[in-house]
């Protein structure tokens, strides 16, 4: 009987397409949002925290600049920092395993006919342990080129492959800004990039072939210190301050005019702000889920006065009020069942075609996906209940009188 | 095989109170070919729903297979229509959009028959009614004798005790009116069903084995007769 039940829903369904169609929408929007969202939503999640493990582990960054306004904010007006800071962090805190300077601009390389915008940072050797490069191809900086500050880099892939294309570019001279530059290291690729920006992208050279032949100054824009395992970011931040700040010729009613950051803090803030939106996004996809349900309701109750003789036809003949609600209810399921098979279609395609255009992971949650699928078919039943229920208590006989 | 005793039925309250039916003593027996007959208004229609089970009376005793249906809900009444009445309608009422076999078998579907029977058993009534052939159509693509016969096989499919026609030529012409009580005489005579007829036309009347004659919410006469 109830297989009976489905098949008959089914064919009115189908005997109505576009009316079908046009109801269900409501429900396809809701369930697709919803999906869309979480999926986009999951995979930025997991791009931050993947580009946060990139950076590598225990990691602190120390950047001029006013506390508080988050990375970069307030530089101009602090003193900047110098290659002495990183010297002083590593001697006097033995809690930090490395420290390494990094002044970055974004530069023109020009390699024959090509020319690429790149972010160029000067540093030194302990910058590829501390942000977890490997090489593929090549050197790292000799001492005798740390020292003298040769105009010799390493670059990664992307702007390998901007520059010469597919091949090694290691021997290779290219020009960056006004500067003539060897290239003497390919990074390995790796999938990460740092919020948004292609990690491959990037030119890698000596801090003071940098600071003199490019920046023309000393200073160094952050230093990224890595710290052993037997402290917490919690315990070394302070040492860090407080050397820092002495450096700096703080006095103790002055505020800091540097910060330091720890990238895990950044990334779980990330996280947050992600899983705000997701919920927000989430609970109007669930009032568009709403509407929807509002929509099957309103046309099954057409459907009901529509079908008022049918329904007195079906009386006479022995249907109880039970099968009579049956019938209905189980139309009302089966139309927001196809809409929310049809929600969960488009939404896994929008979440894929979302996450391909932000360059991030495409990563289903099938919980969810499963969640909004069973939460439409709850949507038909009670929608559908109060228009099933006229039905069920029609009069046979007004029923069958009706025109 | 049915029992009316002192049936009335009353619409409405106090100054506006309409009484449809005031009294109405009627049995119907098995085998009968009954003609009820009246104006407009006598109360042939509502004992025609009361004795259907599709309304209830608003005193009385009303006994069918013994059984007394006053004080029953409307779920109860409803498997007393699936199991032992079948209907036929001035309107001939199919499920429009829907094969004239998919009409015939819904009875069967309320009842819970399995498919195979009820595609055998569907056939078989479309067959007594001569449209064997015509399984496959719609209501809309069958004359209106047609569907008339079609939903005769609905009422018949059941094998109800007692099939209750209201006014089943009144859209028809004289000549398909002729084959539409042929065909009721043939399964009251062959098929030893009981039929209960509302009509106004008495050449429709002479086909039935008693006419009743319903006038101002009583039975006048009610005559037993030698049918055509």
């Amino acid at each position: 009987m109830l297989i009976e039940t489905f098949r008959l829903a089914l064919l009115t369904v189908a005997r109505n397409k576009l009316r079908s169609f046009l109801t269900v929408l409501g429900i396809v929007i809701g369930v697709s949002s919803v999906i869309a969202m979480v999926t986009v939503g999951q995979g930025s999640t997991q791009r931050v925290q993947s580009d946060v493990a990139s950076l590598g582990s225990n990691l602190l960054m120390v950047r001029p600049g006013q506390p508080g306004r988050g990375p970069g904010g307030g530089q101009n007006d602090a003193p900047p920092l110098k290659a002495a800071d990183v010297e002083a962090l590593l001697t006097e805190i033995p809690d930090l395993v490395a420290a390494t300077p990094a002044a970055t601009r974004t530069l023109n390389a020009v390699y024959g006919d090509v020319t690429h915008a790149v972010t160029v940072t000067g540093t030194d050797n302990a910058y590829f342990p501390v942000r977890g490069w490997t090489l593929s191809e090549g050197r790292v900086f000799t001492e005798q080129e740390l020292r003298a500050g040769t105009p010799v880099c390493v670059i990664g892939t992307s702007t390998s492959m901007a520059l010469i294309g597919q091949g090694n570019p290691v021997g290779i001279t290219m020009r960056i800004g006004k500067i003539t530059c060897e290239v003497v290291g390919l990074l390995t690729k790796r999938d990460a990039s740092t919020f948004g920006s292609d990690d491959n992208d990037t030119v890698i050279m000596p801090l003071k072939a940098f600071q003199r032949r490019i920046a023309g100054n000393s200073n160094v824009s952050s230093i990224s210190v890595t710290f052993s395992d037997a402290v917490t970011a919690e315990e070394v931040t302070p040492k860090i301050q407080a050397l820092m700040r002495e450096r700096r010729g703080l006095t103790d009613d002055q505020d800091d005019n540097f910060n330091v950051f720890d990238m895990k803090q950044i990334s779980s803030m990330l996280t947050g702000i992600t899983g705000t939106l997701t919920g927000l996004l989430s609970a109007v996809a669930a009032i568009s889920l709403l509407v929807g349900g509002i929509g099957i309701m309103n046309i099954m109750l057409v459907s009901v006065t529509e079908r008022t003789r049918e329904i007195g036809i079906r009386m006479a003949i022995g249907a109880t009020e039970g099968q009579v609600l049956m019938q209905f209810l189980v139309e009302a399921v089966v139309l927001s069942l196809i809409g929310g098979f049809i929600g969960v279609i488009v939404g896994l395609g929008l979440g894929w075609a979302g996450s391909s255009a932000l360059n991030i992971a495409f990563v289903p949650d099938w919980r969810i996906t499963g969640a909004a699928f069973v939460f439409s078919a709850v949507v038909g039943v009670v929608f559908g209940y109060f228009p099933a229920r006229r039905a069920a208590r029609l009069d046979p006989i007004e029923a069958l009188r009706h025109q | 095989m049915i029992e009316l005793r002192g049936i009335t039925k009353s619409y409405g309250t106090g100054e506006a109170m309409v009484r449809a039916l005031d009294g109405v003593d009627f049995s119907v027996d098995r085998g009968d070919f009954i003609a009820v007959m009246g104006p407009s208004g006598s109360g042939k229609s509502t004992t025609m729903n009361i004795i259907g089970c599709l309304d209830t009376p608003s005193s009385g005793q009303y006994l069918l297979m013994g059984q007394e249906v006053g004080g029953l809900d409307r779920d109860q009444r409803a498997l007393l229509r699936r199991n032992f009445l079948g209907f036929i309608f001035q309107g001939f009422n199919l499920l429009p959009r829907t094969t004239a076999l998919e009409n015939v078998e819904l009875p069967l579907v309320y009842q819970g028959v399995p498919q195979d029977e009820r595609r055998e058993r569907a056939l078989a009534a479309l067959g007594k009614v001569g449209l064997a052939d015509r399984a496959g159509h719609k209501p809309s693509e069958l004359s209106g004798g047609q569907q008339q016969r079609v939903a005769i096989a609905r009422a018949i499919v059941t094998r109800p005790q007692l099939i209750l026609a209201d006014e089943p030529t009144g859209n028809l012409d004289s000549a398909r009116s002729r084959e539409i009580m042929l065909l009721l005489q043939q399964l009251n005579r062959d098929e030893g069903m009981t039929v209960l007829m509302v009509t106004h036309e008495p050449d429709m009347a002479a086909y039935a084995t008693r006419v009743a004659t319903f006038v101002d919410g009583r039975l006048q006469s009610d005559i037993r007769q030698d049918a055509h």
